[in-house]
């Protein structure tokens, strides 16, 4: 059943009146649907318990948390945060700079439009995997690998950065113009000269704003992994939130926050270049 | 040159775009190709440099079978054959000259395409062509800065580079205004009897066809139902290509060449005007 037309009855001779069809047709379905939505978000705020006295318990240490915050301590641990931001910086930088360059065939392979068949389900799948995982769960991973440390992380943010530019790099190319890359073929160009004159073009600012854009995401994930013993600022921060010492860890997390809002309106900029 | 047989393309799903067609193109001459959307026009070009693959038949360029070919082969083929796309298929983000010297990849390896340093012969030859479709001061600005016109300009100059035999021209002038349409179709047709050319243009505009080229091809579900003078296209060929309507008016259409020629813009254009315009075609244009 699919009338979904209140009032078409009433519809005056010579004007038809019209109203854009209901997502779902059948109304019984609709309804029940929106009631089905509605319980289970009852019931959901309902399950979650507010443990009333561990929040007020709690509120202490948040007070002294932000407290810390107007008070950064930069001095007394600026070695560490120094050694911990350089650290994390280079892993950042080696981990994108690799990621970049082991994404780009495995996003050619799982471009649809331009792989056969096994090599876009094997880049594929590649890509399933790297992504599957949360960068905590490889960094745990590594670490039991290849032990505590920089080199851990690295490689963690590298892994990860195939999945995310693979994916998404893939997908543009599966988007382009192919009236050009016909025109391309044409002139009787090589399968590299195609990808070079009539993909690379058309897909470069995208590719451009994706590496800066994850060279920022990759910082950012430094300092989580750094957490679980994967080096950089993050093992700095745990250190520091470990021994109690917020104001040395409110100076770690602004001094982040410094670096995400450079990377943010640097890469702005040279995107703006680049289009 | 150009030999078709029993060229015949089904697409995978199931739709006969083409039915047995035979169609020979001498050396230098030019042909129309019309009929109603989805009679196989665009096909028919396609498979010639396969695009699109032929499910049947064979297309022989001097002699030599273009479908049963290797991919190498092929690419060595593809330089012989210059195509001119409908919405010009410039590589919207290179530059002008960057889309011209891609005339010439199939000549160059990958290292020199790739750092764009392509033989200083093909650099003037690229001039040449420019100057010569009238874009010689654009060398630098990027495709996507062009209007419809000059992006066709550089798409011909592109499928010039190759150094064809032949040129496959897929509906030159379907994004353009009459105007510029008549320019165009006047730039191909010119250029092509310069360098001795042939050429299959699909083409929408029966006038257009009408008035600038020689010998019509009127193609009908995939079959050939007309090949002769545009003087033959009487209204019953037309309903025979394109079904019952009224014909009046099609074929008495003419001449805005006045008002084409005062707003040329540069002299080399000019001179493409004046090269073209011999008298033979304006008789054409007049019958």
């Amino acid at each position: 059943m699919s009338i979904a037309a209140p009032g078409l009855g009433v519809a005056q001779a010579g004007s038809r009146r019209w109203r854009k069809p209901p997502f779902i047709a059948d109304p019984r379905l609709r309804y029940a649907i929106y009631a089905g939505l509605l319980i289970y978000l009852v019931i959901g705020i309902g399950s979650v318990n507010f443990n009333w006295d561990r929040m007020i318990a709690g509120l202490d240490r948040g007070v002294a948390f932000v407290s810390a915050f107007l008070t950064p301590d930069f001095t007394s641990r600026w070695t560490d945060i120094s050694k911990g931001l350089l650290e994390s910086l280079t892993m950042t930088l080696i981990a994108t700079v690799f990621g970049v360059i082991l994404s780009i065939p495995v996003a050619l392979g799982a471009a649809r439009n331009i792989a056969p068949w096994p090599i876009y389900a094997f880049c594929r799948s590649i890509i399933a995997v790297s992504r599957a995982f949360q960068e905590v769960v490889i960094a745990i991973v590594f670490v039991a690998m290849f032990g505590f440390g920089p080199f851990a992380g690295a490689m963690t943010l590298a892994f990860a950065t195939i999945g995310f530019l693979g994916k998404l790099l893939a997908e543009d190319i599966e988007d382009i113009d192919r009236s050009q890359v016909e025109a391309v073929r044409a002139t009787g160009g090589s399968w590299f000269q195609l990808l070079n004159y009539a993909i690379q073009p058309q897909v470069a600012p995208r590719f451009i704003g994706l590496c800066i854009y994850r060279l920022d995401i990759n910082f950012r994930e430094s300092a989580v992994i750094g957490i679980v013993g994967a080096g950089g600022i993050g093992a700095t921060l745990n250190t520091a939130l470990s021994r109690y010492e917020y104001d040395s860890a409110a100076a770690i997390l602004l001094a982040i926050i410094v670096i995400v809002f450079i990377a943010e309106y640097s890469s702005g900029y040279i995107r703006r270049k680049f289009l | 040159m150009l030999q078709i047989e029993g060229l015949t393309m089904r697409y995978p799903t199931g739709d006969l775009a083409l039915d047995n067609v035979d169609l020979t193109v001498e050396r230098g001459q030019v042909i129309a190709l019309i009929g109603p959307s989805g009679a196989g026009k665009s096909t028919l070009i396609r498979c010639v440099n396969r695009l699109v693959e032929p499910t049947a038949g064979a297309i022989r360029l001097n002699g030599t079978d273009i479908v049963s070919m290797g991919r190498a082969n092929l690419r060595r083929t593809r330089r012989r054959l210059g195509m001119i796309f409908q919405e010009y298929a410039l590589v919207e983000r290179l530059s002008v000259m960057e889309n011209v010297l891609s005339g010439r990849l199939g000549y160059v390896g990958f290292w020199r395409s790739f750092l764009r340093h392509y033989p200083q012969s093909d650099i003037d030859e690229a001039f040449r062509l420019l100057e010569r479709v009238g874009l010689d001061h654009m060398v630098d600005k990027r495709a996507d800065a062009l209007s419809g016109g000059q992006r066709q300009r550089v798409g011909i100059a592109r499928a010039l580079m190759q150094s064809p035999d032949i040129l496959l021209v897929d509906e030159p002038t379907a994004s353009l205004d009459p105007k510029t349409s008549r320019q165009i179709m006047r730039l191909i047709t010119g250029l092509c009897r310069e360098r001795g050319l042939g050429a299959i243009i699909n083409i929408h505009d029966v006038p257009l066809a009408m008035q600038f080229v020689g010998r019509i091809v009127g193609l009908r579900a995939g079959e050939i139902v007309y090949d002769g003078p545009p003087s033959g296209l009487d209204d019953q060929r037309l309903t025979d290509i394109y079904g019952e309507e009224d014909w009046s008016g099609t074929r008495a259409r003419d001449g805005d060449e006045d008002s084409d020629e005062a707003e040329v813009q540069t002299n080399a254009a000019r001179k493409v005007v004046s090269a073209v315009d011999l008298p033979e075609m304006k008789k054409v244009a007049a019958s």
